[in-house]
């Protein structure tokens, strides 16, 4: 059986745990030296893991292994704006197509195209409507990711899409010269300056099987698009709240997606208690609680956007950190669940990788 | 030589990096000239942009609150210190 390989990254560094049949793991880390990490995530065209990260005292980096996280360097050589706007943290990182992006906040897009040793500014999307506000410290409360997710896509290196924490989410097919709002249809429950922004775009994910189905939890609600993010309908309806972060999508049916409701207040945790991934096989018009072997009672836990995964596997593992440290993992598409790590520091991103 | 004391968290990133190590510099921004030379990208683990020292790191000269443009002398002690704030 395939070597799976989990990446996760915490408030206190990255972590990695490997398996040879999903059920057993073995648990390696913390790295990156324990500073804060964002996203990590494996390039499988390279084989280096990258890890985006902010230190409180020492700044932003991307860290990278070449030797899946027996050594570590760091590196934020050109990783800095020119015009006095800052960078507060590295918050997304995507590689695809020989190249690293990274997203960072104050919005903004850095690339790489020497395996991570130097940075040069993308884009900072200037000029989209929205981009006149987000720089103002009053849009950026603490905790904000500014660009908070990139998603290459698997055939054109020119095209990707890229969300503005609060903003909404943008594409580009000429490698960022411009960009278009992909917003259409959203529900945004507060006033909106612009027509295409304005929308809380949490999670986007797009299905291997069909590059024109995408799936996203927002801050209101759940969507879904037929036609490659040009326009959105709401399929909320049957879930127990219309707030989450985490979502994925099944890596060979176009119909199955998974999300975590949370309680839309202040705490944002599961509701009742009860730990459930929620699973929808027609693309959203039904959905089904997935809960055996997760905590039924007593388990107010919260899985932030990057924090749930999928692999690729004929019967696609899916696993889910929360953010007190809990790591959860299912070997049959979501059916039954157990704990594979139980005191993580809080846990801000899951990736998977089937080595 | 100027006695230069870097904080703990920051010899971890640069392999051979000591805690304590003894340079020239006229002033504190040129100490952080020669460990950049030293251990590439030392600059912006201390530094932001303009250049300015990150707002979670102080520096004292003789123990007195420094900035990057404060001289030094020849047996000036220089300590780097990471905020002690945080859990």
């Amino acid at each position: 059986m395939a070597r799976t390989l989990l990446l996760i990254g915490t408030r206190k560094g990255a972590f990695l745990l490997e398996s040879d049949d999903r059920r057993d793991w073995t648990l390696r880390g913390p790295f990156c030296e324990g500073w804060p990490v964002y996203q990590a995530t494996l390039d499988a065209g390279s084989g280096t893991i990258y890890a985006a990260a902010a230190s409180e005292w020492h700044g932003s980096a991307i860290w990278k292994s070449a030797d899946l996280g027996d050594t570590w360097t760091l590196s934020s050589e050109g990783l800095a704006y020119d015009d006095g706007r800052k960078i507060s943290k590295v918050s997304s990182v995507a590689a695809a197509h020989g190249r690293v992006l990274v997203g960072v906040e104050a919005p903004g897009i850095f690339e790489s195209r020497d395996g991570g040793e130097s940075w040069q500014l993308l884009s900072t999307l200037a000029g989209q409507p929205g981009s006149e506000a987000w720089d103002d410290p009053a849009n950026q409360p603490p905790g904000h990711l500014g660009l908070s997710a990139l998603m290459p896509d698997d055939d054109d290196p020119a095209r990707f899409w890229a969300i503005v924490q609060g903003v909404g989410v943008f594409e580009t097919t000429d490698d960022a010269a411009t960009w278009t709002p992909r917003n259409r249809g959203l529900r945004a429950d507060w006033p909106r300056p612009h027509d295409e922004v304005g929308f809380c775009v949490h999670r986007l994910v797009r299905a291997p099987t069909d590059g024109d189905r995408m799936f996203q939890q927002n801050h209101c609600g759940v969507h879904r698009s037929d036609d490659g993010g040009a326009s959105w309908q709401e399929i909320t309806d049957g879930l127990p709240s219309d707030f989450g972060f985490a979502a994925a999508v099944h890596p060979h049916d176009r119909d199955t997606f998974y999300v975590v409701p949370l309680d839309p207040g202040h705490g944002r945790t599961m509701p009742d208690g009860r730990a459930a991934v929620w699973r929808t096989r027609d693309a959203g018009s039904s959905w089904q609680l997935l809960g055996r072997g997760l905590p039924e009672r007593d388990a107010h836990l919260g899985v932030l956007r990057d924090a749930m995964a999928i692999d690729d596997q004929d019967v696609p593992g899916l696993y889910l950190g929360t953010s007190t440290g809990q790591l959860f993992a299912s070997a049959d598409e979501g059916e039954s669940w157990s704990e594979i790590a139980s005191y993580l520091p809080p846990i801000w991103s899951v990736e998977v990788a089937v080595l | 030589m100027a006695e230069i004391h870097l904080p703990m968290t920051l010899t971890p990133l640069f392999p051979g990096l000591p805690r304590r190590i003894d340079l020239d510099a006229a002033k504190v921004d040129e100490a952080i000239d020669v460990l950049e030379e030293r251990w590439p990208g030392v600059r912006d683990r201390l530094c932001e942009p303009g250049p300015a020292l990150r707002s979670h790191i102080h520096v004292y000269v003789d123990r007195d609150r420094a900035d990057l443009d404060t001289p030094l002398a020849a047996a000036s002690r220089v300590d780097f210190v990471a905020a002690i704030s945080g859990g």
